[in-house]
């Protein structure tokens, strides 16, 4: 304890100095959920490469999905003394106790990608997410931008049925098209985020609008359904990417795939990358003290045809997707 | 040996008719159909081409349940299969990624059946070790991402034709023939039933219940894997977290719709595959109609409830003894 | 014990039809204080239908009930035993998970505060059963216990429940010799104290050992109503069967065919545990009879013979090659066959159509692979359907809605279609009604003239002396004595069965 106080003192004081030569000293542990979709893996692909870059040891722990596990995770973290605590929680609560720990061991903690409980908000440094609200909204924008008075029947995939993402998602997209009322949603059905689904959903918004012919635009909750949607578009013999416009969410590798080909317009990203920001703000604060605030947002980067799909698949086709 | 008509069958086929006509009132087109590219379209090719996998499911499920068990893992199979026919389509030629994808089920039709027929372990639980540790071994194959293949000839199995029918179709009614010929041309059939009915009397006749058991699982597992095939082709990718998932539910149900008791016995191949395809016009039904889709779950359990009502014995006889007592 | 005259239970008139066909026909029943009353007659007889009519089980058709001189009317066996009439079936009818305590007091557990008393339950379990000289451990789930001990429990609870009339359907039927004096002990003790008991059961020897009186039944009708001693076995006999048994019980002198080669043989063959090594040879043309007590090993040689049960030791050879006999199948393979005893859980495939159950047997040795195509299974259904005389002769019906007796008809034409060198007849005759006893019996006769060997598990002594020319004595699971020629009679068998005294008392006439 003295040990540490004593460095952390070193540290404030040599704050002066080379900021990186320190951080070099830093070790972080990473609570992950585990790898239950392809942006998961990528997740802890792309925090391992940006602790990396940032001259961090970071020690992942996967925790199967399990609650416990993080917990225990958490402990052990605490035990072997880290300078940093990140956790990506499979739920938002039940995490009082061990937060607790970590606040009386002095070990900041840093949120990814989800956030928990506000009951504990002094409990934790600040949590980096995304905002699944603004994303809809991003493709809503976009959708607007693109067909511009023409009037536009758009068709829906939703995620599935009750998940805050897919609501969010929906909402964000409604307040997109808000005040255009030539953009408007037709049709609107839940796709559960995969790609069976969302090639059976589309299929049948194709017989119910005149196969096809009414549909000016496919909004998709997530890229795996809008890459269902595709193969159900291109089987009806329609031509998604001009006859019909796509817009989906995550900017997985495979729908660049689809827009290199012309037959997807446009993603929003959700960003793998929570732990590099995460990263910069640990930093900050060992180092200078900084505070970050209580959210990091991440970018909603759109992408569409014309910022070289085929490139950004090949810088995402390894990350694990 | 003749193809005998159950006698309850027509409770059946007058509820998919019924499902049927209630598509067409919400969606007009519903019968609408168009030939284009050498392939049938229309709403109700959709509802054949969508509930082929459980159809195929459907097949293997029937044998199990009519031996008075059942079979937890077939989604988890469908995932695995699915999974080694995607990573090995790009690389290998067909009949490898075939066999290596039909000979996993089988293999895990016959570890299930190894559990149920020699070590004794009651059928829900034996066959609930590879639900779970199936979909596991999926995802170590695909790594947990979404394999995808472009390869012609496994593509073929989701997005071919014969004779303008969708192969998935053409493969299921390949599969019934199939199966009706087996269970029916040979005497396996009436084994089943025996087993099923009463496992200790028919071992005393000297049926091979042990072997037979273990079959019927493989079989199970076999049709699993197809299904696996067929969901992976339709998709051109493996997606091993969502393949056939909760499907195996839906085969179950399938079953039991078409008039096969879960305590075993009596079964119909036939009416197990009206009963996927009575799920899937529901399915179909309620995504042209344009209801939310909070109330999908709702609809649907309305549907399977009157279903099973209207075939069973007990309020049959309930309405019976009302149209009796009416003067 | 000596019964007074004090009508305790009258019933009168009582009818009873079941979809057109009358049950009970005008049944007169007459139970006094204090009477150990047995209520006989064949399967079908009605006896099962006037207990469950007098226990407002089933609603009566016509008839009145009177229970001390009061009208009663009970319509559910709850409201009968409230009124003072209980019933324990053969059947117990108890949770067999829930403790031997919880058994007895249950839905009557006496509480404090809405909580059961455990150690108080206990306490007055114990009290009662030491009334019926059980002393075991009440608070061991009662499954633990023996079908004899599970009965006595039932008898306590129903006797607690302050009954007058006690119904006793079936008790013995899977209890031992001295278990079943036991529970004669009980009997007595009861009527001592002027419960009224009716004694429903198969076994003639016992009635004559512990009844004072007899009530026939026959085809649904009073068929005549007697004190014991007034009513010879022979009289009794003749009151349940309607006429003579000349056919059935006509004597054959058996024929001693030891010379033939036997078709099949067993040396120091058994199962440790199950059945004590014993010798047998199955001959052409031969029938072999076991007899003994229930549970003696008659069935469990019957079931290793047949590879149903594997044998640990001996060896068994057919036709002079070794076999191995560790499975149905393969002793199916080999021409055996054989019907169990129970004929609802191993037996039957209920169901299946009385068909596809005759075929069974044969489509299994012929293998999956070569199917009987429909003809040839219609043309075999029919044939034993006429030979055997089943009815209705419909090969269609589902066989579970047949008589017990022509189910068993048609698990005989399910091993005569295999066409068998070795038939092996556990109780054919039992539970099954008197002319398709006596068929069985021709059927017998007759598969044994064709040069069938037959090994017949049989409690009636009377049947196995007609027919067997060589009969193998059981007890306590291993083979006594081995008769044959003039050494076969009812008397020789239960002398052998009695023999060194244990046990065989309530059986012995």
């Amino acid at each position: 304890m003295n040990f540490k106080a004593l460095m952390l003192g070193t540290a404030l004081f040599g704050a002066g100095f080379s900021a990186s030569a320190l951080a070099a000293d830093l070790t972080v542990g990473f609570s992950q959920i585990g790898s239950e979709s392809g942006w998961r893996a990528a997740e802890t692909t792309v925090s391992k490469s940006e602790a990396k870059k940032h001259n961090v040891t970071l020690k992942i722990a996967d925790a199967q999905q399990k609650q416990e596990n993080q917990i225990k995770a958490i402990r052990s973290f605490i035990a072997q003394g880290v300078d940093a605590i990140f956790l990506a929680p499979v739920v938002a609560t039940g995490w009082d106790a061990v937060l607790k720990e970590a606040k009386e061991a002095q070990i900041p903690v840093v949120l990814l990608d989800r956030d928990i409980d506000p009951a504990g908000k002094d409990l934790y440094l600040t949590a980096v997410t995304s905002d699944s609200v603004h994303e809809g909204a991003v493709a809503g924008q976009w959708l607007v931008k693109t067909v511009g008075t023409k009037p536009c029947n758009v068709v829906e995939l939703q995620g599935t049925v009750g998940a805050s993402v897919a609501t969010n998602r929906k909402k964000g997209f409604e307040e997109g098209i808000a005040g255009h009322p030539n953009v408007k949603i037709v049709r609107s059905q839940t796709g559960d985020f995969t790609r069976a689904k969302g090639k059976e959903v589309m299929e049948s918004f194709i017989k119910a609008e005149g196969g096809g012919k009414n549909i000016c635009a496919v909004y998709a909750h997530n890229d795996d359904m809008m890459v269902g949607a595709i193969q159900a578009m291109k089987e009806a013999g329609l031509k998604p990417g001009t006859e019909i416009l796509t817009v989906s969410i995550d900017a997985v590798p495979d729908i660049f795939k689809a827009m290199a080909a012309g037959e997807a317009n446009a993603t929003v990203e959700l960003t793998p990358n929570m732990a590099g920001p995460a990263l910069d703000a640990v930093i900050a604060y060992k180092t200078k003290g900084t505070v970050p605030p209580k959210w990091i947002q991440t970018e909603s980067k759109l992408y569409t045809q014309a910022d070289n799909p085929k490139a950004v698949y090949e810088s995402k086709k390894d990350l694990g997707y | 040996m003749t193809l005998r008509l159950p006698r309850i069958g027509t409770s059946q086929i007058i509820a998919l008719a019924a499902i049927l006509a209630i598509n067409w009132t919400v969606s007009p087109q519903f019968f609408d159909i168009r030939f284009q590219d050498g392939r049938l379209f229309g709403s109700l090719i959709d509802v054949l081409n969508r509930g082929a996998p459980v159809a195929i499911l459907s097949l293997g499920m029937v044998l199990v349940i009519a031996m008075r068990g059942i079979d937890l893992s077939v989604g988890a199979v469908m995932a695995i299969a699915g999974a080694i026919a995607a990573s090995l389509a790009d690389s290998h030629p067909l009949p490898v990624v075939l066999a290596a994808a039909l000979g996993a089920g089988l293999a895990c039709g016959l570890w299930n059946g190894f559990l149920v027929a020699v070590l004794g372990i009651q059928p829900i639980v034996a066959t609930l070790i590879l639900m779970v540790a199936g979909r596991g071994i999926a995802q170590l194959i695909t790594e947990g991402r979404i394999v995808t293949f472009t390869a012609p000839g496994l593509s073929w199995f989701g997005g071919g034709s014969v004779l303008g029918l969708p192969a998935p179709v053409a493969i299921a009614l390949a599969m019934l023939a199939l199966t009706l010929l087996v269970v029916r041309g040979t005497a396996l059939g009436l084994m089943i039933e025996a087993t099923g009915g009463n496992a200790r009397a028919s071992a005393l006749a000297g049926v091979g219940t042990r072997a037979i058991t273990l079959a019927v699982y493989a079989w199970s597992g076999l049709c699993a894997a197809l299904a696996g095939i067929v969901a992976a082709a339709d998709i051109l990718g493996a997606d091993a977290n969502n393949a056939g998932l909760w499907l195996e539910l839906d085969a179950i149900l399938a079953v039991v719709i078409g008039g096969t008791s879960l305590f075993g016995g009596r079964f119909s191949v036939v009416l197990a595959v009206v009963g996927a395809l009575i799920i899937q016009a529901m399915n179909t039904g309620i995504l042209l109609s344009g209801f939310p889709p909070e109330m999908n779950l709702v609809v649907k359990a309305v549907v399977v409830l009157a279903v099973l009502l209207a075939q069973s014995p007990r309020l049959a006889g309930l309405g019976l003894l009302l149209r009796r007592k009416r003067p | 014990m000596t019964p007074n005259d004090t009508h305790l239970l009258e019933l009168r008139g009582f009818t009873k039809s079941f979809a057109g066909f009358p049950a009970l026909n005008g049944v007169d029943f007459t139970l006094r204080a204090g009477e150990i009353h047995a209520l006989l007659g064949e399967n079908g007889a009605g006896k099962s239908t006037l207990i469950k009519t007098m226990t407002g089980v089933v609603a009566r058709d016509a008839g009145t009930l009177t229970l001390a001189g009061e009208a009663i009317a009970p319509r559910s066996a709850e409201e009968a035993t409230r009124a003072g009439i209980a019933t324990v079936y053969q059947e117990v009818n108890l949770v067999p998970n829930l403790s031997v305590a919880q058994n007895l007091f249950l839905g009557r557990q006496p509480t404090r505060f809405g909580l059961v008393r455990e150690r108080e339950m206990r306490r007055r379990a114990r009290e009662l059963l030491a009334g019926f000289n059980l002393d075991i451990d009440v608070a061991a789930p009662l499954e633990s216990y023996s079908v004899a001990v599970q009965h006595m429990v039932a008898i306590a609870r129903a006797i607690d429940l302050s009954a007058r009339v006690l119904i006793l359907d079936e008790p013995t039927a899977s209890l031992d010799a001295h278990e079943v004096e036991n529970l004669f002990a009980v009997m007595r003790a009861l009527a001592a104290r002027g419960i009224g008991i009716v004694f429903v059961t198969h076994f003639l020897d016992q009635v004559y050992a512990v009844c004072d009186r007899i009530t026939v039944l026959r085809n649904g009708r009073l068929a005549g109503s007697a004190t014991t001693a007034e009513l010879p076995r022979l009289e009794l006999v003749r009151l349940m069967l309607g006429r003579e048994l000349s056919e059935a019980t006509a004597t054959r002198a058996p024929v001693d065919r030891a010379e033939a080669a036997p078709v099949a043989a067993f040396t120091g063959f058994g199962k440790a545990g199950y059945v004590a090594p014993f010798d047998l040879a199955l001959r052409p043309g031969h029938v072999v009879g076991l007899a003994g007590l229930l549970g003696s090993g008659r069935t469990e040689t019957a079931r290793l013979v047949f590879g149903a049960e594997r044998a640990d030791c001996g060896t068994a050879t057919v036709a002079g090659a070794p076999v191995g006999l560790a499975a149905p199948r393969e002793a199916l393979a080999l021409g055996f066959g054989y019907c169990p005893e129970e004929r609802k859980t191993e037996g039957i495939v209920a169901e299946l159509t009385v068909r596809e159950n005759i075929v069974l047997a044969l489509q299994a040795r012929r293998g999956v692979l070569k199917p009987l195509s429909r003809r040839e299974q219609d043309e075999i259904a029919r044939r034993f359907i006429r030979l055997l005389d089943i009815r209705p002769p419909d090969p269609e019906r589902p066989i579970g809605l047949l008589s017990g007796g022509n189910q068993q008809k048609a698990l005989l034409a399910r091993w005569l279609a295999t066409d068998p060198r070795v038939l092996i007849l556990d109780e054919p005759t039992r539970g099954i009604d008197v002319g398709a006893h006596a068929e069985i019996i021709r059927l017998i006769r007759a598969l044994c003239a064709e040069g069938m060997a037959l090994l017949v598990v049989s409690s009636e002594l009377e049947e196995i002396v007609t027919y067997a020319d060589e009969v193998i004595v059981l007890r306590d699971r291993a083979h006594v004595a081995r008769l044959t020629g003039e050494a076969i009679t009812v008397p020789g068998i239960l002398a052998a069965i009695a023999d060194e005294g244990a046990g065989a008392a309530p059986r012995a006439a």
